[in-house]
């Protein structure tokens, strides 16, 4: 462990942060909302900061081993808030760190809860500065899910994908980390701009179609409005949200691909993204057919859009809302939530354990079966064609254990605090998917404002546990992370 | 001619066998002594040792005249190498390697004259498991062999009492089955030949060889015996190169269990095979068998690369209740010890192979040369060429072509279309004609029937 060194490449990373903190600025600047001193001295701040680290460590220089991995990417995303939360916190006197902290978390891991209201009436460049979080969070997350990660050798997909050849030929899609960083940032970036694009041409002004293109490639779900999707109401801006969430959700290495070769197939054989579109496309058909059943729709079409985009905008975790999902009978939003904790692939945006640990669990169930009846059977688990090892298998197991348990003592804590079962419930779960939005107290119409001190703290761990894949948290607060 | 064949295992050893009996001069390449020197004693030719990839065992091998390079050592890349060295330091005209990996096959341009030069590739993995493919679609036959390109099928049935034909003569058969044109071109009784005329009785037992149009087979077996119930169950004993082909190719269709008892070999069947169970254990295992159904089983197929265990897997799943037991049997001693006994098929790999390769070495145009009843007998595809002075079959009826005896003439194929063939069907230029011979010592005389002669000009 070499502790400088890992705290000389975080202040590097502050460095670039400070300057991502322009972007606001630029915006203040341009639309003259009066707020740009805010930026100015948080800019300020973060760069006297990381000067200071810097000047501190510099001589460490910059060998990272391995394991100091894990630390850097744990205090990249537990420092990085912390800054974040200056232009809040200047701008919004009365907010109090927790909230902002748990604001800024809640962005760079793409989140979209928020502690926020009011937000139409918010300093534009302020909703920039939220967007944008929440598109840094994805950047890093893509970069961090496809490249990094498999470095360390972190949970099950990572470990699945660095040693599988095909169907994804390699998750390292170019020799270096960084020809693959950069390879994924221009796919993400053309993305965004294409998703800008058409926000723009389905309706929304420049400014919120920015803004909502970084949201919703981070599958962050932050709204310029506190009504979210519902403030235009026009399913052609649904439509394209719904188009660009579930683009959003599948891996960014199979995007990379497709854009690589010209072609679809790279879609067509992961395995992963064609059980995500199936799950999802089910489920909406599912609830809305249930809505209609149940009355809280009259016409079928209308209960199709309700459930297309509220279904998908959970499922993807990203958090929009258009209708207040809160007040369908209740297996609605428990099955979205349930959606939201598996449905995304691996290497998105998306949170939560990932469709591609969800798959090598269920085979894993039919191959116990499949042993009680022929027990001389030899039958590996297998995800496109390829078969999946044991160890793989193990470790999915083991993360699933400690995303359950983690789930359940979070809805313990929240409700020993004094939360009611369902907020607590649908708090955890929504906050370690990254998905935004719960139901009861928390839910769409309302924000995570109602919450306690003591209950944001535990939100915002929560969300970067989910967001750092729980292991490579949890790796450094182990004591033997820390032994020599 | 002169031939080399570099390596000595089964394949080179029964191509060496088949061809020495044919006046070639034949020159074998091996690296390992002793396999050579068991060749020498038994057959007359030349043997060399040494890397059949270097050039120099090359030229003491005489390539520098050798019209025929038959590659077919172990290791796919010595036999590509091989074939381009032949093809440009040493100007051999034809050169035939034996490819396993069917990635070398995807893109011609690998084999190609830019690539490694090949003229034939020939992969007697593949070649077996079509084989017992077709047994599997055919499970009432002892074997199919396709001509013209599939359009034609041969088979071989054994006739049992039950069966419409059986106890009558053979021309009745037009009777029978009227819209479909088939012909019975040998009959095998108690191991002696009959070349069937009209009125030739067809005997419980007979192993009967009918040509047909290959859509009319099942039912030009039905008047020779029961049907069965079509194959629903398979189960593959050895998960080799062989066991993997045939489970890849039958598990879509049918039920598919593949015993190994490599374990590190079922980890490769199971990722590559989809929808087959593949078994941990021994084929011998009493108790997997009994657990695993054998009972149920329509075929138990036994591929590993030991005769022994394939014959007593085979008598044991027959025992337990296996509907029908085919093995592959290497020696062929054991294969004449068994056939027609307890296993309802036994299978010569080096035969069944060795057909493709002897095509490309007969004189006159032959397209397929298939080895019946263990070398026996067999069945030629043959393009005629030439015109009525320059080839003795070409313009000619049927009844006017001198055939040796034991020889006939089942089929022609024209542009496409079959034609049973009749005492006045008369033969054309480029026609295929399929002929059928009983007796392998009159199979000099009848490539030569087929060949263009210079003393005709």
């Amino acid at each position: 462990m070499r502790l400088a060194a890992v705290l000389h490449v975080l202040s590097l990373v502050l460095l670039l942060f400070a300057a991502s903190m322009l972007v606001p600025l630029a915006f203040a600047l341009g639309y003259q909302d009066g707020a740009w001193p805010a930026y100015a001295k948080a800019v300020g701040t973060t760069l006297l900061a990381a000067a200071l680290l810097w000047g501190a460590t510099h001589r460490a220089g910059r060998e990272l081993q391995v394991r100091d991995g894990f630390l850097l990417v744990a205090l990249v995303w537990t420092v990085l808030p912390a800054f974040a939360t200056l232009p809040l916190l200047l701008q919004l006197p009365a907010l109090t760190f927790t909230d902002a902290y748990f604001e800024a978390v809640s962005g760079l891991t793409a989140s979209g809860a928020t502690v926020l209201s009011g937000l139409d009436r918010l300093p534009p460049s302020l909703n920039i500065w939220r967007g944008f979080m929440i598109w840094l969070g994805g950047m890093g997350v893509i970069v961090l899910a496809v490249a990094i990660l498999p470095l360390l050798g972190v949970g099950g997909s990572q470990l699945f994908k660095a040693e599988t050849p095909t169907p994804m030929k390699d998750t390292k899609l170019t020799p270096r980390i960084a020809e693959t960083a950069k390879g994924l940032w221009l796919v993400y970036f053309a993305l965004t701009l294409a998703c800008g694009l058409a926000y723009h041409w389905a309706g929304m002004n420049w400014l919120d179609a920015m803004m909502h293109a970084f949201t919703t490639m981070g599958l962050g779900g932050f709204s310029t409005h506190d009504a979210s999707f519902a403030h235009w109401n026009s399913p052609r801006i649904e439509a394209v949200a719904i188009a660009f969430m579930l683009i959003a959700a599948i891996n960014f290495a199979t995007h990379f691909l497709a854009w690589h070769r010209r072609s679809l197939r790279a879609y067509r054989v992961d395995p992963e993204a064609r059980a995500f579109l199936g799950v999802v496309l089910a489920s909406v058909l599912g609830v809305a057919v249930y809505l209609v059943w149940d009355g809280v729709y009259a016409d079928f079409g209308t209960a199709l859009r309700f459930a297309a985009f509220n279904v998908v905008s959970i499922a993807t975790t990203t958090g929009y809302a258009n209708a207040d999902f809160n007040l369908w009978p209740i297996f609605a939003p428990l099955w979205m939530l349930f959606l939201c904790s598996f449905a995304s692939c691996s290497g998105s945006t998306g949170s939560g354990m990932k469709m591609i640990r969800a798959q090598i669990l269920f085979k894993q169930v039919f191959r116990e079966l499949l042993r009680i009846i022929h027990p001389r059977v030899y039958n590996p688990v297998k995800l496109g064609g390829q078969a999946v090892e044991n160890n793989v298998v193990f470790a999915v197991l083991a993360y699933v254990f400690v995303y359950v348990s983690c789930i359940i003592v979070f809805t313990l804590l929240l409700t020993l605090s004094g939360a009611d079962v369902v907020t607590a419930f649908s708090a955890a779960v929504a906050s370690i998917n990254n998905t935004g939005p719960g139901l009861a107290q928390v839910g769409p119409a309302s924000t995570y404002a109602v919450l306690s001190d003591f209950q944001t703290w535990i939100c915002s761990f929560a969300m970067l546990l989910g967001r750092l894949e729980l292991f490579t948290l949890l790796v450094v607060i182990t004591p033997a992370f820390w032994r020599k | 001619m002169k031939i080399i064949i570099l390596g000595a295992g089964q394949v080179g050893a029964t191509v060496a066998e088949s061809l020495v009996s044919e006046q070639n001069d034949i020159t074998v390449v091996d690296t390992d002594p002793a396999r050579l020197r068991a060749l020498q004693d038994r057959l007359d030719l030349r043997t060399v040792t040494g890397s059949a990839a270097h050039p120099s065992v090359l030229t003491e091998a005489g390539i520098d005249d050798a019209d025929l390079l038959i590659a077919v050592t172990q290791s796919d890349e010595t036999n590509l190498v091989a074939c381009k060295l032949a093809a440009r330091m040493f100007n051999v005209p034809r050169r035939i390697a034996r490819i396993r990996a069917t990635d070398l096959l995807d893109d011609p341009k690998v084999l190609g004259p830019d690539g490694f030069d090949v003229d034939l590739s020939i992969c007697p993995e593949q070649v077996l498991t079509d084989y017992i493919f077709k047994l599997v679609e055919f499970p009432e036959a002892l074997q199919v062999l396709d001509f013209a390109g599939g359009k034609v099928s041969l088979v071989a049935v054994r006739a049992y009492q039950g069966g419409p034909m059986v106890g009558r003569p053979v021309k009745e058969i037009r009777g029978h089955i009227p819209n479909i044109d088939t012909r019975i071109v040998a009959i095998f009784r108690r191991d002696g030949a009959v070349l069937p005329d009209g009125d030739t009785v067809i005997e419980d037992g007979d192993e009967v060889f009918c040509l047909a149009a290959s859509d009319d087979i099942r039912q030009v077996m039905k008047e020779l015996r029961r049907m069965d119930q079509p194959v629903q169950r398979v189960m593959i004993a050895g998960g080799g190169n062989i066991g993997m082909r045939l489970a890849r190719a039958l598990e879509n269709a049918y039920s598919v269990r593949v015993i190994e008892h490599n374990k590190r070999r079922c980890e490769g069947l199971a990722a590559k095979l989809n929808r087959t169970l593949v078994l941990n254990g021994d084929a011998t295992d009493e108790e997997l068998l009994e657990q695993e159904n054998i009972a149920q089983m329509d075929l138990f197929v036994a591929v590993t690369n030991d005769d022994e265990n394939n014959i007593m897997s085979c008598l044991l799943a027959k025992k337990m209740g296996a509907r029908r037991v085919v093995a592959l049997i290497n020696r062929r001693s054991y294969v004449d010890l068994l056939q027609s006994g307890q296993i309802d098929i036994a299978i010569s790999p080096a035969q069944a192979t060795i057909g493709k390769l002897l095509a490309h070495v007969r004189r006159g145009d032959m397209v397929a040369v298939h080895s019946l009843r263990r070398g026996a007998a067999e069945a030629l595809e043959a393009v005629v060429h030439g015109d009525r002075d320059s080839c003795r079959v070409t313009g000619r009826r049927i009844e006017e072509i001198e055939l040796p005896v034991g020889t006939a003439i089942g089929a022609v194929v024209r542009g496409g279309e079959v034609l049973m063939a009749h005492h006045d069907t008369r033969i054309e230029a480029e026609d295929h004609v399929i002929v059928f011979v009983t007796d392998k010592k009159t199979l000099p005389r009848v490539e030569k029937l087929f060949q263009v002669g210079a003393r005709f000009l």
